[in-house]
């Protein structure tokens, strides 16, 4: 069921990337191929490529289950913060907090998770920051 | 001589202080990265990526230190599978199967460091076999025109799901995805925007280093977290090391295996789409087929583990003959490498040869430098290796997650780069569930817009007409040497990885009851 799902999402994908490559509007200097023949090629392989999927799927995957999911959506939530206030919020303290919430979901103590995420913090700021001479994010604070 | 005295040239860049502690770091790094499971060489070599640019490292440098880097993780590769029967990475699986049993022995020490020699003798002879082998394809390559690279891309992709790909429907889909993703941007040749739906940020494309280390990297935290392994393994330290020195007799007992399979891997992996996969397999049943007489293999014999070891160090120097002297690499991790020298605006193929000398012979030096580091360190040092595998990996996944924040940060300097990274980090783990293989994405992020600019200019030199695609008995004999690529395995594939899985299943029971 999964790859048939994965195949009809990579239909409308062609579809889409094929339709996106329809409506660029060409230069009146163009060369004898133009800007869109090769992404027309491209979109055609992608749409059969999707189409075998749909038509001869593998077994499906073992997917998580809701917990588990929720987890892994979580944390894409936690990095995409991470990656929004990281100049806000300067290295250390942006990266301490991501480090520790990461850590605890994994499986460390929740006191041991702030230890370990700001000790990760603090030593990837001195290897990166203060021996390589990296330019890392600066906070409010100047790290 | 001419090579000699190339080689020699190479030797001087090599030997300074500041590249000779980049290979140390390199190899230092790289073993440790192939020895945690989880974190292969393609992995190793994208995390640290960014770190070489950010270092403001000149070429030759970062290529050392990169190289170095996924020697490294090839040695790296069979300490887990040696002590914890995880194999750290695809390549090291086939020693899993007399390395365990070796260790279960209470001989572990001689496993290692037995394998540290075949390891070393496999990329040894690689690395001779890739000085005497790329200046000859590199003088076939000269004869290739447009219509005939547009043919060679072509044959990289179709083979690149490797001969034990099990649905060929599938890596097409991902090079497809691949090579679109390369045509977001400008156009190169009439500067029309393309894909961009009015994002400036797109506007000069997509940076494949974070769809790399995004990929790669983060999709491997996202699998961690899924299945929430972060106390597995931990429990190398039961195994007893033992004695650390393999004795003579025991080395000259497998010195015609080392050889032989050294052979056989380094070309498996010149071949396209085969890989040190695939190089470690063949050496492992070739051998068994011609030597295992007693029915030892699988048991714990020394032989058995040599073979894989010599097999899939050599497939790895083989891998980067099609890479440095076509710009088309043969395996993942030398996907990875390509990328490392198109972000650092060198174009490998033919053209580097004679153009940039130093860079190519100052790898090759730094090659056998690093080789010889590996040895010295594999052999003494293997104890501090193992306690390497001891930091859990719920620590060591937060610290991997940072470190390609950082790297890409550093790059780039904004948010919306990591963003990026993030989605494909997602987009990574999806495919990664669905058993899309994430190699050709990769290669067609980087590949996909020389492939395009070649197709135009060879269509523009004959004034529009397309049958110049198949217009040279050299493009017809690439041509058709992709379709038989694709559709063979489509044929054995399911076959040769049934075999593979069985012999690890095999081994399981055995090694259970």
């Amino acid at each position: 069921m999964s790859d048939r799902i994965f195949g009809a999402v990579g239909l409308f994908l062609a579809l889409g990337y094929a339709w996106a490559a329809l409506i660029i509007e060409e230069s009146f200097l163009s060369d004898a191929v133009g800007p869109k023949a090769f992404p027309l090629i491209i979109a055609a392989v992608l749409g059969l490529a999707s189409l075998a999927i749909f038509l001869k799927p593998d077994a499906a995957p073992e997917w998580p289950s809701l917990p588990r999911l929720l987890e892994v959506a979580l944390a894409v939530l936690a990095m995409i913060l991470y990656a929004i206030l990281l100049p806000e919020a300067g290295f250390i303290l942006a990266t301490a907090v991501a480090a520790s919430y990461l850590t605890w979901r994994l499986g460390s103590a929740p006191i041991g998770s702030v230890l370990i995420g700001c000790l990760t913090s603090v030593g990837i700021y001195a290897v990166f920051h203060l021996v390589l001479g990296l330019s890392l994010a600066k906070g409010p604070f100047g790290f | 001589m001419d090579t000699l005295s190339s080689l020699a040239d190479g030797f001087v860049i090599a030997l300074t202080w500041q590249n000779l502690l980049l290979a140390l770091l390199g190899c230092f790094l790289g073993t440790i990265m192939g020895a945690l499971p989880g974190l292969g060489p393609s992995n190793g070599v994208a995390i640290l990526i960014p770190l070489a640019f950010t270092l403001g490292l000149g070429a030759t440098p970062s290529l050392i230190l990169l190289t170095s880097v996924y020697y490294g993780a090839m040695y790296g590769g069979r300490i887990s599978s040696i002590l914890l029967n995880i194999p750290g990475d695809e390549p090291a699986m086939m020693t899993c199967l007399d390395g365990y049993p070796m260790a279960q022995q209470g001989r572990a020490g001689e496993a290692l460091s037995l394998s540290g020699v075949a390891s070393f003798v496999g990329a040894f002879i690689a690395t001779w076999g890739l000085i005497l082998l790329a200046p000859q394809l590199v003088k076939i390559a000269l004869l290739f025109g447009p219509a005939e690279y547009f043919a060679l891309f072509t044959l990289a992709f179709a083979t690149l799901g490797g001969v034990a790909s099990t649905n060929q429907a599938k890596t097409a889909f991902a090079a497809a995805l691949g090579i679109g993703l390369a045509t977001v941007g400008v156009d190169t040749q009439t500067g029309v925007p393309r894909f961009t739906f009015g994002e400036v940020h797109l506007y000069d494309g997509i940076d494949f280093l974070v769809a790399i280390v995004g990929l790669f990297a983060l999709s491997e935290v996202f699998l961690f977290l899924e299945h929430r392994h972060g106390n597995a393994e931990a429990n190398a330290s039961k195994v007893s090391v033992g004695r650390l020195m393999p004795s003579f007799a025991l080395l000259k007992y497998c010195t015609p295996t080392m050889l032989r399979t050294s052979l056989l891997g380094f070309v498996a992996g010149v071949l396209p789409g085969a890989g040190a996969s695939l190089g470690s397999f063949v050496s492992y049943t070739f051998e068994k087929k011609l030597v295992d007489k007693e029915g030892t293999f699988g048991k714990g014999d020394p032989r058995g583990v040599a073979a894989p070891e010599a097999g899939n160090n050599a497939a790895a120097g083989g891998a980067l003959v099609p890479m440095l002297a076509l710009g088309v690499p043969g395996s993942g991790t030398t996907a990875v490498l390509l990328a490392v020298l198109l972000a650092l605006n060198i174009t490998p193929g033919p053209l580097l040869f004679t153009q940039q000398p130093d860079v190519v012979w100052g790898l090759i030096a730094a090659l056998f430098i690093a080789n010889f580091m590996l040895l010295a360190m594999n052999i003494p040092m293997i104890g501090l290796f193992t306690r390497v595998l001891l930091v859990p990996p719920r620590i060591l996944m937060p610290i991997v997650a940072m470190v390609s924040f950082v790297g890409i940060y550093g790059i780039s300097g904004s948010s919306f780069d990591l963003l990026v990274m993030v989605g494909f980090g997602v987009l990574g783990w999806v495919l990664r569930k669905l058993d899309v293989p994430l190699v050709p994405i990769i290669l067609g992020t980087l590949l996909g817009n020389a492939m395009e600019n070649n197709l135009r200019r060879a269509i523009t030199i004959s004034n529009g007409d397309w049958a110049v695609l198949v217009g040279s008995p050299l493009s017809i004999g690439l041509w058709s040497l992709a379709i038989i690529g694709f559709v063979l395995p489509i044929i054995f594939g399911r076959v040769l990885k049934a075999r593979m899985r069985h012999m690890k299943k095999d081994e399981e029971s055995s090694t259970i009851d």
